[in-house]
């Protein structure tokens, strides 16, 4: 950018200094002096940003006209320099690149909120970042694809969202979005690279080692560098669907009850599902084949598995399951089960489509690896969807908001069946036929300062009475308290006499508008007052004097 | 065979040059202005000023986007220079042009004290550039 300033100085000194120095002329055709300073550098001013006012102090001589016709094309050609200088300098990937940075910075430095740091907005990473959205969670994206990140900045989002172009392996692109941040509450690892999200992990782990991490990583060995140094969450998509349909075959009710406790809040209710036992044809025997495989054959069904590449699969079965003639030599007439699992969409639909042709009430499990595939698997209705991006997304969902709700799954498994079909009714007539939010909150001054103000002062509340209408006292609130913690014990699923305490922790499940109503009897001291007494209490001094005079 | 710029007894900086260059340039042509009876107005040139302005205003943008320490001092010596002259120019203009007192002593001594205060500047400018030049070990 100098040049062009330089070069424009160095004209305007040119053309201003001649003018000075070429003689005019008057009406009578005598020589006069040339034009002063002053009036050379308006004239030049004039012309050289080609404004071009018909005004001359006086009628020019020809030799003025012709130093001007000179002046003119040098200033024109000057001043076009700067002008595409200029432009070519707005358009230079490097500057637009820091100003995007600068901006995203300075966004990420303004945030007031508690946030989350999303790195890799791929599939799972949208699927999260529009949750966060919804329950009003802030969050920060970073991702290494631009064209996403300029997706993201289309998207209709609530709120505010700094979303940031870079590589999140380096850490100092993740410093920069925040994670050093004081009001920064956990890094999501969750890019379709496994190296990257250890990276991430580590440089989480070294950087700011109070914060959660949740890393995603398939490959075994990848999970165990990350448990190494203590990454706090590791996601394996494949073993944890492999988990869950392993508990679907073993008992059905709990698996739903999990299901419903973490699928993403307020989607529709997933379909009961009632995995048989039995024969299942495997097709597909990579990492997620070889996870649902082991975790099937815990539950006792028998597998015969098809895959032209895997040394360890049924070597007898030529080709890979979309042919009727190879699944009919895996038996599939005497199969109550099929899963198609391989990496290719594609192939799984076939897998599907052909196997549930020859056997029409076959259960169909088909693994879906692409989101963009939704139409097709939708069209098929398989019994049983796999889609690896959102198993992660629920699961950092569920790990995220609500804390308390790993404590609670873990007793789930003590649950007995009938106590958990009992309670997945609960749950649906709480959360009118959607999925519930689970969030948490804890009785101390920050979070619901009113509830613990009034336990403070020795006031008896039963977990029945907080769950009153603050806007319709005879009805109640729709929540179903999951479970308590009070200090190192816990209390499932508390009955309605249970005497709160100051520092309790509540784990609730309910619809997104139950739960602002519930915070809200919690935090505001009217409103706890309106559902404990009945008695509307502005708590303003004249309410309170006219109180005082009424009771004498 | 030797490089044209190793004749010198090493590699020359051209920017340092330039800048070296226009830092003294503008100094002698603004002290040339400066010299003569404060009160005189045939003792000083207005083209002298007009000179000392033009290559004054070239310094300062040779430092545009200097991100060193003396960088910015000289950016900030050479931007005092500048706008001293230019309200010496001014003034000179007022005068001639709007007022139409002519160049009264009284006018003449604001102009070339102005000056002088430009020159003031310009002798920093010179004076860091020296400094920065002794302290260069290689």
């Amino acid at each position: 950018m100098r040049a062009p300033i330089i070069v424009l100085i160095v004209i305007y000194a040119i053309s201003v200094v001649g003018l000075t120095l070429v003689p005019g002329v008057d009406a009578e055709g005598r020589m006069t002096a040339p034009l002063s300073f002053f009036h050379a550098f308006y004239f030049i001013s004039y012309t050289a940003t080609t404004i071009g006012f018909g005004e001359i102090p006086a009628a020019f001589s020809d030799a003025q006209r012709l130093w001007v016709t000179v002046c003119i094309y040098l200033t024109v050609v000057g001043w076009s320099y700067s002008v595409v200088t200029l432009i070519a300098l707005l358009q230079d990937k490097g500057f637009q690149n820091t100003l995007t940075a600068n901006r995203f910075t300075r966004r990420v430095r303004q945030i007031k909120q508690d946030f989350y740091l999303i790195c890799g907005c791929g599939e799972t990473g949208s699927l999260i970042a529009r949750t966060f959205d919804q329950i009003g969670q802030a969050f920060v994206v970073i991702e290494r694809d631009e064209l996403r990140v300029e997706e993201l900045d289309l998207l209709d989002f609530k709120t505010d969202t700094p979303a940031f172009a870079a590589d999140a392996r380096q850490p100092d692109n993740l410093q920069l979005a925040g994670l050093m941040h004081p009001k920064c509450r956990g890094v999501l690892a969750i890019t379709n690279d496994e190296q990257a999200n250890l990276a991430i992990a580590i440089a989480v782990r070294l950087l700011n080692p109070d914060i959660p991490v949740i890393a995603r990583a398939e490959q075994g060995s990848i999970a165990a560098n990350m448990a190494s140094f203590g990454t706090d969450f590791i996601i394996n998509p494949y073993e944890r669907f492999a988990d869950r349909l392993a508990l679907a075959v073993s008992s059905p009710e709990r698996f739903r009850l999990i299901e419903l406790l973490t699928s993403l809040p307020e989607s529709p209710i997933p379909e009961t599902l009632r995995p048989p036992r039995g024969h299942w044809i495997l097709c597909g025997y990579g990492r997620f084949g070889h996870a649902v495989a082991e975790r099937l054959r815990g539950t006792g069904i028998t597998l015969t598995i098809i895959d032209p590449s895997a040394p360890d699969a049924n070597r007898e079965i030529a080709g890979d399951g979309t042919e009727a003639s190879t699944l009919r030599q895996a038996g599939i007439e005497h199969a109550t089960g099929i899963v198609a699992g391989s990496r290719n969409d594609i192939n799984n639909l076939s897998v599907a489509i052909t196997a549930s042709e020859i056997k029409p009430d076959l259960f169909v499990v088909a693994r879906q690896n692409h989101a963009a595939n939704s139409a097709l698997f939708t069209a098929f209705d398989a019994d049983f969807t796999v889609l690896p991006s959102r198993i992660i997304a629920q699961e950092c969902i569920a790990i995220l908001t609500a804390p308390l709700l790993a404590r609670f799954l873990d007793h789930v498994s003590q649950l007995a069946e009938s106590h958990c079909e009992q309670l997945v009714k609960r749950l649906q007539e709480a959360s009118g036929g959607l999925t519930p939010v689970i969030w948490d909150i804890r009785l101390n001054a920050a979070e619901a300062p009113a509830t613990w103000q009034a336990l403070m002062h020795d006031r008896k509340i039963r977990l029945g009475e907080i769950l009153t209408d603050g806007a319709d006292r005879d009805s109640r609130l729709p929540a179903v308290p999951l479970l308590i913690e009070r200090g190192r014990d816990y209390v499932l699923l508390p009955a309605d006499d249970f005497r709160l305490e100051a520092g309790d922790q509540l784990l609730f499940a309910s619809a997104l508008s139950t739960q602002r109503k519930l915070e809200l009897t919690l935090k505001n001291a009217n409103e706890l007052d309106y559902v404990l007494s009945g008695q509307e209490n502005s708590g303003s001094l004249l309410g309170k004097l006219l109180k005082a005079k009424s009771q004498h | 065979m030797a490089r044209p710029d190793c004749i010198l007894g090493g590699i020359m900086n051209l920017e340092k040059v330039i800048f070296g260059f226009f830092i003294l340039l503008a100094a002698t042509l603004n002290f040339g202005f400066f010299i003569g009876d404060i009160a005189r107005a045939e003792l000083h040139s207005v083209y002298e000023l007009a000179a000392a302005l033009f290559v004054s205003l070239i310094a300062t943008a040779l430092k545009f986007g200097d991100r060193t320490q003396i960088g910015a001092i000289h950016l900030s010596t050479s931007l005092v220079a500048d706008l001293q002259l230019i309200a010496a120019a001014v003034t000179w203009g007022i005068a001639e042009h709007v007022t139409g007192v002519g160049m009264t002593a009284h006018v003449t001594s604001s102009v070339v004290s102005l000056s002088g205060g430009a020159l003031f500047a310009n002798i920093v400018s010179v004076i860091i550039l020296i400094v920065e030049t002794v302290m260069l070990r290689r």
